[in-house]
């Protein structure tokens, strides 16, 4: 097989991004991908089978055949769980990854949640930490993403953002009758009410139209295909540059080095499940925080025996993703409207500034609500069967409002993947085990968090409101799972550094959610993709051809 | 069928396709080797099956779980997404009937509605694990998409109040059609 300039493993939201900046810069580079190429035809509007509910599976990846994981609960015991189960903690595996069905909120970080430790101190038992970048840093490859990708959204309701030099570049989709209800409420209380940014079309952008505005939204491949991911953005124009090669159904097995320490290539299984090595002068993981870890913890060798790394017993810590909590309000008028996407209204006014609390998070309304998801979320008295509770979903579904938001996650190091001793995936690959639990600090933010979403309902005009908070019993990562290859300055407490390279591999790159030293009180996507952008901006202007130094 | 729907919507198409739905269940109830209509559940446990679903959804001026065709839903499940859940229906049901049989001398669809009621609500509580699989498998049946058996013709849908059928965009698929 030809040796090119790069591999890129993973076709997610970084992967894509990767891949098209290396192929317009002139690089030669293959994009492996486990899973498929769905497309708008796959959107089958399944209820029960999508990727955020998952009762008969995972609509895009992985299958539940083939593909367990373990999951060590705060108790200690063991147990194997699949793709559909919850505590599996999926994303995707497609080309697009994550950004093919996600409900696409489309944050930026604030100043502060890139100086976390500066800001609050290290709670007992967490490993909160400072990014070794700024927000500045960040804020022209956010930019960058907001106009590549394509986000609409209006921040001028609020304050509570870092500076930016171009508005975005699509307005908002005109307000549901959830944001009717709420904004004047939220001005009632001296809050900030504005429209969420998000990765969808509201008028026509990049070749394809606006947003039609079903129910099916998150966790479900868009029908008309206005929702941007990296799967209709960015990896076609690097497929069209002719320097890019996207290889799907490829399972990476480990990454190759050579006896210098330095990576060159990866071997990995075909579609036929054929092992295949594809030899190349750099190699970027871009698989999303759990299996870039795993992936890492996978390549072992006499020079890096515990794994690429990890010689500091780092790789695979300090997973985090979002404790989410809020409130259900429930009303005495109609609030449902029947327009998608439903999340349409944000508060940032919690993300800091609450004495006592760590920082905080962002609330906002829920994504529209399909039947299935009210069966348990009724007025606290509703009987859970019988005619009472078929009653009370005829009365209810129209005149509910949920709010609710993600709680940015203290990290701990015992929040973890490592590798299973026993279990295997349907290649022989080692699979992830999941450990470790949430800093019972993310608990006490959460907690306030969803009284501060039922005050807001309340203003609103809720009759009733049930909280919606919650001590988990497993550590947290799902759709927004970051943090297990930190950025930092230091190798001994961080796995790459500024420029999200390893740090005792320089031809060898983890560019992903992995490396987020912290997740922000924020959907996490545009980050991911503000890095990937600002880390191949210093790979490009670091490539000095085959022999590549930085 | 409900009385709200709009006639002359169902299109060519979808009366194709509902056609060739027909023709599959059909088919499968004369599969070789079966008897029945259904693919996991023998007759007598589909009958006290739809006793406890019927609990569950109870039928008002809109249909119950099994009129609506939950039991398809499950049924069919159960050799495919649930199987793993084969013994646990088996035993759950089994369970059921003697509870039944011991209290009111008679099998779970023999009884009164109000008796029916009593047996569900011991179920509860003394096989809460059974109850709760139960219990999710039948909203989701109800409450899900009509493509995997249930809900059928949409009707809880419609109960809420919601669109039917909803707006289509490129409509380059067959919503009717199950899983690829």
């Amino acid at each position: 097989m030809k040796r090119v300039n790069a591999v890129v493993i993973g076709a997610g939201a970084a992967g894509g991004i990767v891949a098209k900046e290396l192929s317009v810069a002139g690089l030669s580079v293959v994009l492996l991908e486990r899973g498929k190429w769905y497309t708008a035809n796959d959107c089958h509007k399944d209820d029960l089978r999508n990727q955020r509910t998952t009762v008969l599976g995972n609509a895009f990846g992985p299958e539940d055949e083939g593909n367990p994981r373990v999951w060590v609960d705060s108790k200690g015991v063991a147990r194997t769980v699949l793709p559909s189960e919850g505590s599996y903690q999926n994303n995707a595996a497609c080309v697009g990854g994550g950004t093919l069905s996600y409900g696409a909120q489309a944050w930026r970080y604030l100043p502060q949640d890139f100086r976390m430790r500066s800001t609050y101190g290290e709670p007992a038992g967490s490993s909160l930490e400072d990014w070794p970048i700024s927000y500045d840093d960040l804020e022209p490859f956010y930019e960058k993403a907001e106009y590549e990708i394509g986000i609409s959204g209006d921040y001028s309701g609020t304050p509570f953002h870092g500076p930016r030099k171009r508005p975005l570049p699509m307005p908002p989709l005109p307000p549901g009758r959830e944001f009717g209800i709420l904004e004047p409420a939220a001005k009632r209380l001296g809050l900030h009410p504005f429209h969420i940014p998000m990765a969808r079309n509201s008028v026509p952008y990049n070749g394809r139209g606006p947003c039609m505005r079903c129910r099916w939204c998150v966790g479900f491949a868009c029908e008309v295909d206005a929702k941007n991911g990296s799967q209709n953005t960015v990896i076609p124009i690097a497929l069209n540059t002719g320097n890019c090669e996207l290889r799907t159904e490829c399972m990476a097995k480990e990454i190759l080095t050579d006896d210098r320490g330095r990576a060159r290539g990866v071997s990995y299984f075909d579609e036929r499940g054929h092992l295949k090595e594809q030899l190349s002068d750099i190699v970027v993981v871009s698989s999303c925080a759990t299996e870039s870890a795993r992936l890492l913890l996978n390549s072992k060798s006499r020079l890096f025996p515990d794994g690429l790394g990890n010689r500091h017993d780092q790789v695979g810590r300090n997973l985090q993703g979002h404790h989410y909590t809020g409130a259900v309000g429930f009303f005495d008028f109609e609030t449902y409207d029947d327009v998608g996407p439903g999340a349409t209204i944000a508060i940032s006014d919690y993300n800091h500034g609450t004495p006592g609390l760590c920082g905080g998070g962002m609330l906002a309304n829920e994504f529209i609500r399909l039947p299935i998801h009210m069966i348990d979320r009724l007025p606290e008295k509703t009987p859970r069967w019988g005619l009472g509770h078929k009653q009370a979903m005829r009365h209810w579904h129209k005149r509910t409002i949920v709010i609710m938001g993600p709680t940015q996650q203290i990290p701990t190091a015992e929040g973890r993947v490592t590798l299973d001793p026993a279990v295997r995936d349907k290649w022989g690959l080692p699979v992830v085990r999941l450990s470790g639990n949430v800093h019972p600090h993310t608990f006490e933010i959460g907690e306030v968090q969803a009284k501060r979403a039922q005050a807001w309902l309340k203003e609103a005009g809720a009759v009733d409101t049930s909280l919606m908070s919650y001590k988990a019993e497993q550590v947290s990562a799902g759709q927004h799972q970051a943090g297990t290859c930190r950025m930092g300055n230091d190798p001994q407490n961080s796995v790459v550094n500024r420029h999200c390279q390893i740090h005792d591999v320089d031809n060898l790159f983890v560019i992903d959610s992995s490396v987020h030293v912290t997740n922000g009180g924020f959907n996490p996507v545009l980050t991911i993709m503000a890095i990937a952008y600002f880390a191949t901006d210093a790979l490009v202007r670091n490539w000095k051809g085959t022999d590549f130094r930085s | 069928m409900p009385k709200n729907r709009e006639p002359g919507i169902l299109t060519r198409r979808q009366f194709v396709a509902a056609s060739a739905l027909g023709g599959a269940v059909i088919a499968i109830g004369c599969s070789p080797g079966k008897q029945g209509n259904w693919e996991f559940l023998s007759e007598d446990q589909a009958r006290t099956l739809a006793a406890i679903c019927d609990q569950i959804i109870p039928a008002d001026d809109f249909p119950s779980a099994s009129q609506a065709g939950v039991l398809n839903y499950i049924d069919r499940q159960l050799i495919r997404h649930f199987r793993g859940h084969q013994d646990d229906y088996r035993n759950g049901l089994e369970q059921a009937q003697t509870m039944s049989r011991k209290r009111f001398g008679q099998d779970l669809e023999l009884l009164t509605q109000q008796q029916q009621f009593e047996i569900v609500s011991d179920l509860s509580a003394q096989d809460r694990t059974f109850f709760e699989l139960v219990r999710s498998h039948t909203m989701e049946g109800y409450y899900g998409s009509p493509r995997h058996g249930g809900n059928r013709d949409a009707v809880s849908w419609r109960m809420l109040g919601l669109p039917e059928p909803p707006p289509l965009g490129r409509s380059q698929y067959d919503l009717g059609k199950g899983p690829a």
